[in-house]
């Protein structure tokens, strides 16, 4: 019986969502391999989740309880998530496909030798025992599907939403202090402050459910209060097109699209968007897409599942106004 | 001071994409090809430190001989020279086995700052900067947004879900910048003039001393054994609103059917 291991990305003392949606989806592999889930928690706070964790599947809990975890650039974590991949003996890492995590996967398996397949939106084990992975290219054009070859350890990065996180009931987990010593070279990029200017109540676009969007079609950056509105009905994430970020309407953290983020929400609400290829590439992989815009030849619409033709002003406002009725 | 910046050819993200049938490895010939759209403030950065600091900056190409109109491209912004890496045995290379020739290829330069784009339009990994990074045994300070380099070291902000990470770090380093870090230009009539006559060294693996086993298709860890069409979709439900804002209450009926309320 082998052990798989999932990294935990986590903030304020919580694991994130991604990551408790890579515990479900480990635990249903691992299952049926006869394999263990042991996941991995750099930096303080892992006494606090561990409960959580196994709730979701975590058979396991590595953990190393330092701040050096984050008070460095990304080499500490490569060097503890090393120590466990060590201790464990895994063959199979699965990290969260974001920005971040991925500079610690792309490090560590030059370290060890391993194959990295990032924004995996589909697992099922192979005929030759390893994984085959599906993720979509092109922004969404083309699916393609891959592994690892057998020689080399399969760090696999999950994408967000691609599978839902489940609790399973199970109770805390085992733990297992890991014993790292940083080498110099960990030390030499130090994290001198963080800036924090997200709003705390809105989900990151990146793993929010429900993402809306706002385009060139909102003429002013007044505007974005309106989106800003839905999504708090919504409990959703906001982003923007590239037209408005270059306006400066929106900052351009927030831009979806080529340049900037892609998003596979489960659903995206898109005001203004016309869906130029280059913005379609950061989103067309969402599960549902709904377009709000006033040209009904706006390209949007031909991957909209639902799509209303009008003028945002009066739609997106009424909208607001429907859905907390209905929550009501 | 010296600069390194790699860049990718990619294909139009307007272009039709294809894949060869046999290798399942993106046909770059069928497609129009361009420098990629992320590389373009990496350049503008490099320019920026060719203005404050006197910056030397070298274009740094993985590619094969056709992709030499990219290299050219990002001279015409200002940049200084160009080295481009063009050997067969490269085709097929995974992300990580692109990272160990881009990083052979700087063992062999001079420089304090490395400057990426934070991501490549085509496969978008984000792997290659931190790969480079751990190859040369070096910071990776990626997803930049902000860029300041003093005597010595290097303050950069890097982007997350939150907001930034304010860090600071020794040179030599690699970096990848974002596009919130600038608004790049457009290249001058003189520049892309000039672009025709900058020097432009071309490698080979042998030149590098990268051995052919350690990069290409047949020696990439991760490998592509399928290939499909996004399935059409199927067409949606288009309400045309009466100027009321009434179609409102028709897509909520849908979000609520759908289970998103």
């Amino acid at each position: 019986m082998a052990e798989v291991l999932v990294l935990i990305d986590h903030a304020d003392g919580e694991p994130r969502k991604l990551s408790l949606q890579l515990l479900t989806a480990a635990k249903q592999l691992a299952e049926d391999s006869g394999d263990t889930v042991a996941a991995v928690w750099l930096g303080p706070g892992a006494s606090d989740a561990a409960e959580r964790l196994g709730s979701f599947g975590a058979d396991k809990l590595y953990h190393w309880d330092s701040d050096d975890a984050y008070g460095y650039v990304t080499l500490p974590q490569v060097e503890a998530l090393e120590a466990a991949l060590e201790a464990s003996g895994a063959d199979t890492l699965f990290f969260a496909s974001s920005n971040h995590v991925k500079d610690v996967a792309a490090r560590l398996a030059i370290r060890v030798g391993a194959g990295v397949i990032t924004d995996v939106t589909g697992l099922a084990p192979g005929d030759d025992g390893r994984l085959v992975a599906t993720k979509e290219v092109f922004g969404g054009e083309k699916i393609t599907e891959s592994s690892v070859a057998a020689d080399a350890k399969q760090f696999i990065g999950i994408a967000s939403n691609a599978f839902a996180a489940e609790e399973d009931g199970s109770g805390a987990p085992e733990t297992v202090a890991l014993d790292v010593e940083l080498s110099e070279a960990a030390t030499a990029a130090t994290v001198v402050s963080v800036e924090k200017v997200a709003s705390a109540d809105r989900p990151d676009i990146g793993e929010a459910a429900i993402v809306v969007a706002g385009g060139r079609g909102l003429g002013d950056e007044s505007k974005f209060g309106l989106m800003e509105q839905l999504a708090d009905v919504l409990g959703a994430g906001v982003g923007a097109s590239r037209a408005a970020t270059d306006a400066g309407w929106y900052p351009h953290r927030y831009q979806i699209g080529q340049t900037g983020r892609t998003i596979s929400p489960m659903l995206y609400i898109g005001a203004g968007i016309s869906g130029a290829i280059q913005h379609r590439a950061g989103m067309q992989t969402s599960q549902h897409i709904v377009a709000i815009n006033k040209d009904p030849e706006a390209p949007i619409f031909q991957i909209a599942d639902f799509g209303v033709v009008g003028d945002l002003n009066q739609v997106v406002p009424k909208l607001t106004e429907e859905l907390t009725s209905r929550k009501g | 001071m010296k600069v390194l910046v790699p860049v990718k050819r990619v294909p139009d993200t307007a272009g039709e994409k294809s894949f060869d049938p046999n290798d399942r490895t993106v046909d770059r010939e069928s497609v129009e090809s361009v420098l990629c759209p992320v590389n373009e403030f990496a350049i503008e950065e490099a320019v920026r430190l060719k203005e404050n600091h006197g910056a030397e900056v070298t274009v740094l190409l993985v590619g094969p001989e056709s992709a030499q109109p990219v290299v050219r491209k990002a001279l015409s912004y200002g940049l200084d020279a160009g080295l481009q890496i063009t050997d067969d045995a490269i085709a097929g290379s995974d992300a990580l086995g692109t990272a160990r020739v881009i990083a052979k290829a700087l063992e062999g330069q001079e420089f304090d700052v490395v400057l990426f784009g934070n991501q490549s339009t085509d496969a978008r990994t984000c792997l290659v900067p931190a790969a480079v990074a751990e190859l040369l045994g070096l910071p990776s300070l990626t997803y930049a947004r902000h860029l300041e380099v003093g005597e010595g070291k290097v303050t950069v902000h890097r982007e997350h879900e939150e907001g930034w990470d304010v860090v600071e770090s020794t040179l030599p380093a690699v970096v990848s910048v974002v596009e919130a870090i600038n608004e790049p230009r457009y290249p001058s009539f003189k520049g892309i003039m000039a672009a025709k006559s900058k020097p432009l060294e071309v490698s080979s693996l042998a030149d590098l001393g990268v051995e052919p086993d350690q990069v290409g298709l047949a020696n990439a860890a991760a490998s592509v054994h399928e290939v499909r069409d996004r399935p059409p979709k199927e067409a949606g439900t288009i309400v045309e609103d009466d100027g009321s804002g009434s179609a409102a209450a028709q897509l909520a009926d849908w979000m609520v059917e759908k289970k998103f309320v």
